[in-house]
C-alpha cells in the first residue's frame, strides 16, 4: 500500500503536467474573479469564502481523470487489480495520492489567495481548517467518479457532471464555516457536519469505487 | 400473478403488462383529467392566493413523483445488483427520464406560481435548491446510461451511481436546509391533517395525485416494454450477424 502511494506520487511528480496544474488553475480562477465582479474590496471580502471553496472544488476536479485513466490505458490497472492488495485499498491509496498532490497544495495556497480577495482576518484559520477537513472528501468522491467513468472514451466531461453534485454537501458546509468564521459566529455544527461527511465518504466510497472498477475491467 | 419475482422473467413481464398496461393507462388518463378538471374549474379560488392556488394540482403531484421515481430507481437498482434481474434495471432506466421531466414540471410550475405569490421566479430556498440538485442527479444518471455501450456494464455502473447518489442526495437535502432559511411552505398533504389544506382543495388533489401516480406507472411500464423489445431486437441482430 505504501509502495502504491509512493508510486503514484513519483508518477505525479515526474510525469509532469498533473502536479501543480490544479494549483495554477486555482490561482487563475482567483485572479479572474475580481475582473468579473470589480475590484471593490468589501464585495470581494463578502464572496471570498465561496470563491475560494468553489475554486478548490474545480481545481480538484481538474486532476481527477488522471487518477485511474492513465493506469487503465497502459494496462497497469489490470495488474493492480489482480495484485494481492485489495482493490478498495488501491482506491484509498490513489485518492490519498491525489489529495497529497492536489488537495494539500490547495490548502497551503488558499490563505495567500485569500489575501488577494481581502478575506477577513478571522476567517483564515477556518479556511485552512475546512479545506484540510474537506479536501480529502473531494479526493475520495472524485476517485469514485473517476472509477465509474474509467472505461469511457470521453469520460472527463461526464465525470464532472457526476462528481460536482456529489460535492455539494462538502461545499455548503465548508463555505458556511468560513463565512461564519469571518463574522465571528459559532462554527462547531457545520464543521462537525463536514468532518462527518469526509469520514463517511472515506469509509464507504472506496468500496463503491472498487466495485465500479471491477465492473469496468470485466 | 404469484409473486413480483415472476416479472424477472421478461416473457412473463411482457405478457402481464400487455394485459395490464391498457387498463392502467386508461385509469391514469381518466383520473388525471378528472383531477385537473376538478381542480381547475370546480374548486373555489383561495381567499388570498386567488386562482393561482390551482397550479397546486400539478405542482404537488409532480414533485412527489419526482422524489418517488428516484426511490423506485434505487430499489430497482438494488434488485438488479443483488438478483441480476434485467427487467428491474430496465425499469430503473425507464423511470429516470420521467423523474427528470417531473422534476422540471415541479420546478417550472413552482416558478410560475412563485412570480405572482413570492414576487420572484426563483429563490435559493432549501426545497427549490434540493429539487435543482435532484435534477442534476437525474441528468448525471441518464448521461452515464448514454455514455456506456455495453448494456450490462451500463446497468451495473448506473446502479452503483444510483446508490451513492441517493446517499448524497439525502445529504444535500439536509445540507441546504442548513444553508438557507426556507420560503417554501411545509408539507400540505401529510396524513395527520393538522395543518393541511381544506377538504374542498384536498379531494381533487387526491384524485390528481392518483392520476399522476398511475401515469407514472403506465409510462414506466411502457418504457420498460420498449427497453425489453430493444434488447430483444439487439439479440436478434447479433444472432443474424453471427449466422450471416
Amino acid at each position: 500500500m505504501i509502495r502504491l502511494l509512493l508510486r503514484d506520487l513519483t508518477l505525479a511528480l515526474r510525469a509532469g503536467g498533473g502536479f501543480g496544474l490544479g494549483l495554477g488553475f486555482f490561482l487563475i480562477l482567483v485572479t479572474l474573479v475580481p475582473f468579473g465582479v470589480g475590484p471593490n474590496s468589501e464585495r470581494l471580502a463578502a464572496i471570498a469564502p465561496g470563491i475560494l471553496w468553489v475554486g478548490a472544488l474545480l481545481a480538484c476536479l481538474l486532476s481527477l481523470d488522471r487518477i485511474f485513466a492513465l493506469d487503465y490505458e497502459d494496462g497497469s490497472l489490470d495488474l493492480l487489480a489482480t495484485a494481492p492488495v485489495p482493490l478498495e485499498g488501491l482506491v484509498a491509496m490513489k485518492a490519498l495520492a491525489h489529495w497529497i498532490t492536489t488537495g494539500l497544495p490547495l490548502v497551503i495556497a488558499a490563505p495567500f489567495l485569500g489575501v488577494l480577495l481581502h478575506l477577513d482576518t478571522d476567517a483564515y484559520r477556518w479556511l485552512i481548517i475546512t479545506l484540510l477537513i474537506g479536501t480529502p472528501a473531494l479526493s475520495i468522491i472524485g476517485a469514485f467518479g473517476a472509477a465509474i467513468t474509467v472505461g469511457l472514451k470521453r469520460g472527463g466531461l461526464l465525470m464532472s457532471l457526476l462528481v460536482l453534485p456529489l460535492y455539494i454537501p462538502t461545499l455548503i458546509f465548508g463555505a458556511e464555516v468560513v463565512r461564519r468564521g469571518a463574522r465571528g459566529f459559532e462554527v462547531t455544527t457545520p464543521l462537525l457536519m463536514q468532518a462527518g461527511i469526509t469520514a463517511g465518504a472515506i469509509a464507504m466510497l472506496p468500496f463503491a469505487a472498487a466495485a465500479a472498477i471491477r465492473i469496468a475491467l470485466r | 400473478m404469484a409473486s413480483i419475482w415472476e416479472w424477472a422473467n421478461p416473457r412473463k413481464f411482457m405478457a402481464w403488462t400487455d394485459k395490464a398496461l391498457p387498463v392502467i393507462a386508461v385509469a391514469a388518463a381518466v383520473l388525471f383529467v378528472a383531477g385537473l378538471v376538478w381542480g381547475f374549474f370546480f374548486v373555489p379560488d383561495d381567499y388570498r392566493q386567488g386562482a393561482t392556488v390551482k397550479i397546486f394540482y400539478i405542482h404537488v403531484p409532480s414533485a412527489m413523483i419526482a422524489i418517488n421515481a428516484w426511490l423506485m430507481m434505487l430499489v430497482a437498482s438494488l434488485i438488479w445488483l443483488v438478483r441480476r434481474h434485467h427487467v428491474s434495471v430496465l425499469a430503473a432506466k425507464a423511470a429516470a427520464p420521467i423523474g427528470l421531466v417531473m422534476t422540471l414540471i415541479a420546478l417550472a410550475s413552482g416558478a410560475i406560481w412563485g412570480k405572482p405569490m413570492w414576487g420572484t421566479y426563483w429563490e435559493w430556498d432549501p426545497r427549490l435548491t434540493s429539487f435543482l440538485i435532484l435534477f442534476l442527479f437525474y441528468a448525471g444518471y441518464l448521461a452515464l446510461w448514454e455514455a456506456i455501450e455495453d448494456p450490462d456494464t451500463a446497468a451495473d455502473l448506473t446502479s452503483v451511481l444510483c446508490l451513492v447518489g441517493s446517499v448524497f442526495a439525502v445529504l444535500s437535502r439536509y445540507a441546504v436546509n442548513f444553508w438557507n432559511q426556507g420560503l417554501h411552505q411545509g408539507a400540505s398533504l401529510s396524513l395527520d391533517k393538522q395543518e393541511n389544506v381544506a377538504d374542498v382543495f384536498w379531494y381533487p388533489a387526491l384524485v390528481s395525485l392518483a392520476g399522476f401516480v398511475l401515469l407514472f406507472i403506465a409510462l414506466v411500464l411502457l418504457r420498460t416494454r420498449t427497453e425489453v423489445r430493444a434488447r430483444r431486437l439487439h439479440a436478434i441482430e447479433m444472432r443474424e450477424r453471427v449466422q450471416g
